[in-house]
């Protein structure tokens, strides 16, 4: 839905807010939907003289369709109307910016360890966002991963998620 | 006077030098992320949360609640020096505050607010230490029943009194509740809503929520707005702070009101945003220099800032006496008084003395040394928000990722903090509220157990929410609050009545 819109009505109304506002609430939907269908599963209803498990949940699902579907009639109502741009690409595109390095650094905690990935993680932000060079980049990076290591594994005893580099040290 | 003998055995509590050491510690963190987009009080508090999990409950509840007033405290040098307002509840202090600092006068804006917010929260912790207690007891008669409709008064009370439209505010609601019974059920062990993963077996957390929301959100919505900052700068010197003092006793009507207004919207779970909007114009509508607010007034500063840090303190009230915070940060302590085996509620003034009055003493050692901190290290925070946020912005990620992992030691919540990082943009975008999520999280359980023993003891009769006066008055109270809405819109239809048709058709009738 998204791409026809940008095709369609170019760089202004790439994304309108009512369109989005629109997702979000299917989104909530579905949710609600699966909550209901999960809670019929362990059952609903009454039995014995006392509710069973999904008695409350089932009840909150229910809610949660409601609401939502009118949301999204509200949203489209508004959507139908033209409206605002959710956010200009220009803008969004700084979001994205933000949080596709950090679904990056997210993953790579998971392979290289939460320190290296850090490292990394500050020092490519710096430079790609920031511009700056590659050695402040670099001593940035370093300098805060030794600074998280020395607080938690060291001064709190928390053990935080290591990689191979880490196992190479003896960590 | 029974509090004020309890209040100094408070005293004695908080008083050892650790206690001391930890408020400053705190404070000093609190200022750190009310200074900072993107970091506030609630996700700071979660943050730091998993490591107190080996610290004696008294001395966790002294640092993290010292860190709400820093943070309290933080938010009005941004919005001041930079208008930035780096807490939500520091919006209504950059209308006067930063055309202060144009006009040369940064460092009187900041000891005015600064002195508003302490006075603000000596007021809110006067009326804790006097009025919980009462309040206590008499929330001790209380059964399932009535727990169950104080549950629905506040969740009503969001849709009634809070500003975004209420079907957004129902629907973040129920997800929260949704949220808060995946899982063990606690009544008969069964899994629910895990959907065969076993990830989602020990539920979602809701300090991995928060960070994700609060911290993650803010950050992409921040992005957004390309920040460049170009702050003023302020010197700090003695002389000023005491030259601005000599003037606030001008002030103390507005100060008063203000106050007022903070404490109440701080029970009632109006939060303290509202409360600095509201503060900000009432003092505006009583100033007889109205017409210079927006320009550079102080009381233009001293009113939104008294309000919201009243409001902040006053919304422990509710999470200590009921169990009910009153703030989201209010919400994010009171899971962890439950992590720390600590039952919030009325019991907790008759079985944690200690524990109860250790707190309450430390929010007058808290806020003093608070006031102190802030006057003489506005220099040292500036500076830190002259770093470049291509800088911060990873760091502050980093250390989002280390908060959410600390939880349960699961890097699966780690995923789980970027996917609410990205609900929390489009929900803020969206003006969803976020407060009565985390609300409705933290108590989702409570509230159902609440209800399902509620329910056993009816045999699934409602009648039972009016069996007797008390539970009857509240729950009245809580539908009058969940059908407000409906008013306005019955109102504006009627005055729309006999107009062209089309207005009729405006959805935004419904707002």
């Amino acid at each position: 839905m998204q791409g026809a819109g940008e095709t369609r009505t170019a760089q202004r109304h790439w994304m309108n807010a009512g369109i989005v506002d629109g997702i979000v609430g299917a989104g909530a939907l579905v949710a609600g939907i699966a909550v209901m269908y999960d809670s019929a599963r362990m059952g609903a209803e009454w039995t014995g003289g006392t509710p069973q498990p999904g008695y409350f949940p089932f009840r909150v699902g229910a809610i949660i369709c409601i609401t939502a579907a009118v949301v999204i009639v509200r949203a489209l109502l508004r959507a139908r109307k033209g409206g605002a741009a959710f956010v200009p690409w220009a803008r969004f595109r700084r979001v994205l910016a933000v949080f596709a390095p950090m679904i990056a650094y997210i993953a790579g905690i998971q392979y290289l360890g939460i320190y290296v990935a850090s490292a990394l993680f500050v020092a490519g932000f710096m430079r790609v966002a920031g511009r700056y060079g590659w050695v402040r980049c670099l001593a940035v990076g370093i300098v805060s991963a030794v600074v998280l290591f020395w607080l938690f594994e060291i001064r709190f005893l928390v053990p935080l998620p290591k990689g191979p580099l880490e196992g190479w040290l003896g960590y | 006077m029974d509090q004020v003998a309890l209040l100094f055995h408070g005293f004695s509590v908080a008083l050892t030098g650790y206690n001391v050491w930890l408020m400053f510690v705190g404070i000093l963190l609190g200022v750190l992320v009310g200074v900072l987009p993107g970091l506030g009080a609630p996700n700071g508090v979660a943050i730091l949360l998993p490591l107190t999990f080996t610290m004696p409950p008294t001395s966790a509840v002294i640092m993290l609640s010292c860190m709400y007033w820093g943070a309290l405290f933080g938010g009005a040098i941004t919005s001041i020096l930079f208008n930035i307002p780096g807490e939500p509840s520091s919006v209504a202090t950059t209308f006067d505050g930063y055309p202060l600092a144009q006009q040369g006068r940064a460092a009187e804006a900041l000891t005015c607010a600064f002195t508003g917010s302490f006075f603000g929260a000596l007021l809110g912790i006067l009326l804790i230490t006097f009025l919980a207690p009462v309040v206590a007891k008499f929330a001790l008669e209380f059964g399932p029943p009535e727990f169950f409709a104080v549950y629905l008064l506040t969740f009503c009370s969001f849709i009634g009194i809070g500003k975004e439209p209420p079907d957004k505010t129902i629907l973040v609601m129920m997800l929260g509740f949704a949220m808060a019974a995946v899982g063990m059920d606690t009544m008969s062990g069964l899994l629910r809503l895990t959907f065969g993963r076993p990830e989602l077996m020990q539920g979602i957390d809701f300090l991995v929520v928060v960070i994700g929301l609060f911290g993650i959100g803010e950050i992409l919505a921040t992005m957004e707005e390309g920040l460049h900052f170009e702050g003023k700068a302020a010197r700090m010197s003695p002389r000023v702070v005491l030259q601005t003092w000599k003037q606030l006793p001008r002030y103390w009507a507005t100060l008063l009101r203000s106050g007022g207004i903070g404490c109440w919207m701080g029970i009632t779970p109006g939060g303290a945003t509202a409360a600095s909007f509201m503060g900000y114009g009432i003092a505006k509508r009583f100033s007889s220099r109205s017409d210079r607010f927006g320009y550079g007034e102080i009381e233009g500063v001293l009113a939104p800032e008294t309000a919201a840090h009243a409001s902040g303190t006053s919304a422990l009230l509710p999470m200590l006496v009921l169990g009910i915070p009153g703030s989201a940060t209010a919400a994010v302590l009171l899971g962890g008084l439950m992590i720390w085996g600590l039952e919030p509620g009325p019991l907790l003034f008759d079985q944690q003395k200690d524990f109860v009055w250790g707190l309450i003493a430390s929010m007058y050692l808290g806020n003093i040394a608070g006031l102190l901190v802030v006057l003489s290290t506005v220099p040292l925070f500036a500076a830190i928000l002259r770093v470049p946020f291509s800088i911060v912005a990873p760091l502050i990620i980093a250390v989002c990722a280390v908060g959410a992992y600390t939880v349960h030691n699961s890097m699966f919540d780690v995923w789980l903090m970027g996917f609410f990082g990205a609900v929390g943009y489009f929900f803020k975008k969206l003006g969803y509220p976020l407060a009565p999520l985390v609300l409705s999280l933290v108590l989702g359980d409570k509230a159902e157990d609440a209800f399902r023993q509620t329910m056993l003891a009816s045999k699934g009769s409602l009648a039972i929410f009016w069996s007797n006066p008390l539970v009857g008055c509240i729950t009245t109270l809580a539908l009058v609050l969940l059908l407000w809405p409906l008013v306005g819109v019955v109102r504006r239809a009627a005055l729309n009545y006999g107009r062209p048709a089309p207005a009729a058709r405006t959805p935004s009738a419904s707002r």
